[in-house]
């Protein structure tokens, strides 16, 4: 395959962020360490929801329910190890497993009854779906009700560098993202991708075709339900601290102004994407123009909002439609 | 008497007050190119769409080789062999051609929970659709995006991604609509002799080619069959003559 | 059990149902007609909050305030459809969603900026302040007997305008069939303005019915709105009898489910967990009711005719 402009970028992104500790570390920028960190974290969560939405069309509004889900193993794991003794909630491989078991049935059953909807019945009900998890974080009192809870320590991973260290943290993150992505290039275009392709296009063409399409969407929700919940895991960490915002449905709709930032249905797009949103929130939010004694980067939103709604309109392929114009598909 | 491949049996549908399906029975019989004609808005996609399962009707049965299908989903019956094409165009149209057929061959061979393996290097899935396209004369355009396809090229990559599933009956809705005269001829040459070996349900506006092709002609009016049977038979009906002079003149 | 609790809640049930309804009908009809997913409909109800608040501090009268703001948040409804939304019919429901997300993130930054970011009261005249004894000896806030009033007359406005009258026909039938509609020669831009601005204004309305006994603040629709596409996903999406059904059934539901599932629990549980367990179980109430009923009827229940 030849080298296209895409490509190239994609290297320099992933050789910057290779690079981007020990840079900052000369540049005394731990600062950036955690901003980039929290970045790839939810590029994992971008990654993880394009690949139902952008490879197979379904709008899912509730996403963030299943960061909610990771970050709440974590932080629920640490706190039982630590005031009930249960040493081995506190282990990061039994969190991730838990993750994974977790967000797996909580898809299942969010996607199953979701998936037999169609359009717009589908955003409403992942999206009442997600705020029913919501809720119920916020009615959980034992692990601190509304206000959440912070972690005790971080999760324990033996054999691997210590997580709480900031840099060890981001690599981790990055390797969980890399792997994601081609994992997500990888599938795309096995079997399992075409027949999610051609949900997205034209689902009754694809029933015709006699494939129960049902069953493979569900699958992709599910999967993409549980590399959210990974993502979830990561937060926890990152943040060193759990609450029901990190699962409010305005967190999906960031995911998914992510994805279309990016490039939607494009398997980088998403990193483009995540990394775009978390520079444009910093960069407007620092603009120090005042007018009238309002300083405007303190309203960045009342920008950011028309903003959106222009990007939408005009820039339909997002980032990576700059990068690669469209011509062989994706 | 052999089974009918196809059969509908006093198949009803309605859409509110409008009667679509009118208790109309008929069957598709092996080696048969059955056509159906009628003016616009008698209900003939209607009927495919329940024959394929994309529509449930409200009374009636279906059968398939003589197995009820009436509740089935679209998807099991195409598994067992009933296979369509679309009015409306109804390709993928952001892959190439091949990709379209290799999604045809991919429906009917296993499962697809494969998550790895590059679909288009599979040989088994490649080679099943280079012949289909081989066969319906658009081996050369195989690479090409479908949005790139003329009309007349996508209709024949719509009939090939059906012949690609291996039907055992075709339901064909308006294949010729919008070809060039050529292109209608190349058809035309493609069912001929494909028929003896799949059965075909043929819906069609264009009378020369649905009377060169037919072996038997159903018109339908409102819903309801008002003649059937050879096309000579139905060249010089006087209730179809009517039908077609009242409702066609527009 | 608690018959004169039973009784209250009930009616607290009702009324939050006529909120939603408020709410959903608006809704339901900008998504049935014009296939337009409006996620800033709670911007609309915030925004109605806060020109009641504003305009009853100004008049010194919540319903003189009530009375202006309803051409205002009209008004506002018919300006954001215009300047912002009018290119989105033609566009994907995602579009929709994200462009509807951008002026949600507009309208609280703006709300901060006008109003600042603390809560505002909205204070009740002397006479709606009171209670009235609905059965003998058991007072009930005057004021929520009002909203209940308002919810049942603008159900049955919402029932002669679609079912009566000119306007409504035309709603009917743009519902049904857009191309007619345009060929008839009607002005469907106009319509549509005229239709997105009665469903701001009832949005509107549902947030000034709700400022006096729930905080006005930034937000406060948000929430509230995703209980109103629970009811019109329950009720079927387009039909404002659906709505109307279903936003009684919602509302009934979670209040009494908040207010009874406690003691419900204590029976099978011991009470540690059932303190533990009901608010959680009782906020996911709704969402299973809205699930078991999509299982057996993807459309809702009251699918409008010739519904996809």
């Amino acid at each position: 395959m030849s080298m296209n402009r895409a490509t190239a970028a994609n290297m320099v992104l992933i050789a910057l962020l290779l690079a981007l500790p020990p840079l900052a570390g000369l540049m005394d920028g731990e600062f950036y360490i955690i901003l980039v960190s929290r970045a790839l974290i939810l590029a994992i969560a971008a990654v993880s929801l394009n690949f139902i939405l952008g490879f197979g069309g379904m709008v899912s509004f509730g996403q963030a329910a299943f960061i909610g889900i990771g970050a709440y193993v974590v932080g629920a794991g640490t706190m039982h190890a630590f005031e009930d003794g249960i040493e081995w909630l506190g282990n990061g491989y039994t969190q991730l497993a838990l993750t994974v078991l977790f967000s797996a049935v909580a898809a299942t059953v969010i996607g199953a009854i979701s998936l037999r909807t169609k359009g717009v019945y589908f955003i409403m009900i992942t999206l009442a779906f997600g705020q029913m998890l919501y809720f119920v974080a916020v009615g959980l009192e034992i692990y601190g009700g509304d206000d959440g809870l912070s972690l005790y320590q971080r999760s324990e991973m033996p054999g691997l560098p210590d997580l709480s260290d900031d840099r060890v943290l981001y690599y981790f993150s990055l390797g969980v993202l890399l792997l994601f992505l081609y994992l997500s290039h990888r599938v795309l275009h096995s079997r399992f991708g075409k027949v999610l392709t051609g949900c997205r296009l034209n689902e009754q063409r694809m029933a015709a075709l006699g494939f129960p399409t049902y069953r493979y969407r569900l699958v992709a929700f599910v999967i993409a339900g549980v590399m959210t919940g990974i993502a979830g895991f990561l937060l926890a960490n990152q943040t060193d601290f759990i609450s029901p915002a990190m699962m409010h449905w305005t967190r999906s709709g960031d995911l998914i102004i992510m994805i279309v930032l990016g490039g939607i249905g494009t398997v980088f797009g998403p990193v483009y994407g995540a990394l775009a949103f978390l520079l444009l929130e910093e960069f407007l939010s620092g603009i120090p123009v005042t007018i009238a004694g309002y300083r405007i980067g303190e309203y960045w939103q009342l920008i950011f909002g028309p903003v959106l709604i222009l990007i939408i309109l005009y820039a339909r392929g997002g980032i990576y439609g700059f990068l690669q114009p469209r011509s062989n598909g994706k | 008497m052999t089974t009918p491949v196809l059969e509908a049996r006093q198949l009803i549908k309605r859409f509110g007050g409008l009667v679509a399906t009118d208790n109309l029975s008929m069957t598709v019989n092996p080696g048969e190119l059955h056509a159906v004609i009628g003016p616009n808005g008698a209900g003939k996609t209607t009927l495919i769409g329940q024959l394929t399962g994309a529509i449930r009707p409200d009374g009636g049965d279906i059968f398939l080789h003589g197995r009820r299908i009436t509740h089935m989903p679209t998807f099991r019956r195409s598994r067992l062999g009933l296979a369509r094409s679309f009015q409306i165009t109804s390709v993928f149209s952001e892959m190439t051609v091949l990709e379209n057929v290799a999604l045809a061959v991919q429906a009917h061979s296993g499962h697809s929970f494969r998550f790895w393996k590059p679909a288009l290097r599979d040989p088994a899935l490649r080679e099943a659709a280079e012949q289909a396209l081989d066969f319906i004369g658009l081996a050369p355009r195989r690479d090409e995006q479908v949005g790139n396809l003329s009309h007349g090229e996508q209709r024949q990559l719509e009939m090939a991604m059906a012949l690609a599933t291996k039907p055992r009956i075709l339901l064909l809705d308006e294949p010729m609509a919008g070809m060039s005269q050529e292109e209608t001829a190349r058809m035309v040459a493609i069912l001929g002799p494909l028929k003896k070996s799949v059965p075909i349900l043929l819906i069609e506006h264009d009378m020369d080619a649905v009377f060169a092709l037919a072996d038997r002609i159903s018109v339908l009016v409102y819903g309801r069959i008002i003649a059937s049977g050879s096309p000579d038979a139905i060249r010089i009906n006087p209730e179809v003559k009517a039908a077609y002079l009242g409702d066609d003149d527009a | 059990m608690n018959w004169i609790l039973l009784l209250e809640q009930s009616l607290n049930g009702i009324q939050l149902g006529m909120l939603l309804f408020l709410l959903a009908a608006g809704l339901t009809l900008i998504f049935g007609i014009m296939d337009l997913v409006n996620l800033a409909h709670g911007s609309l109800y915030m925004l109605g909050a806060y020109y009641a608040a504003t305009l009853t501090e100004w008049t010194g009268s919540f319903p003189l305030a009530v009375v202006l703001a309803l051409p205002l948040a009209m008004l506002t409804g018919i300006v954001v459809e215009v300047v912002a939304l009018r290119s989105f019919y033609s566009r994907s429901h995602l579009d929709q969603v994200l462009a509807t997300f951008g002026l949600i993130l507009f309208f609280n930054e703006l709300v901060r900026l006008i109003w600042g970011p603390a809560g505002l009261d909205i204070p009740l005249p002397a006479y709606l302040a009171t209670s009235i004894e609905i059965l003998p000896g058991i007072p009930y806030p005057t004021y929520r007997l009002v909203i209940l009033a308002v919810g049942i007359l603008v159900a049955l406005g919402l029932y002669f305008l679609v079912s009566r009258t000119r306007i409504g026909m035309l709603i009917r039938a743009g519902a049904s069939d857009r191309e007619m509609v345009g060929a008839l020669g009607i002005n469907i831009r106009l319509l549509y303005s005229i239709i997105f601005g009665i469903g701001a204004m009832l949005a509107g309305l549902a947030g000034m019915m709700a400022g006096p006994i729930l905080s006005v603040e930034i937000g406060m629709g948000e929430s509230i709105l995703i209980l109103a596409f629970v009811v019109i996903v329950i009720g079927g999406i387009g039909s404002i009898r659906g709505a109307f059904i279903a936003s009684l059934m919602v509302g009934l539901i979670d209040t009494l489910g908040r207010s009874f599932l406690p003691d419900i629990l204590g029976l099978f549980l011991s009470s540690g967990y059932a303190s533990t367990a009901a608010p959680a179980l009782s906020s996911m109430m709704i969402y299973i009711i809205m699930a078991i009923v999509l299982a057996l009827r993807p459309e809702g229940l009251f699918p409008p005719k010739g519904a996809r």
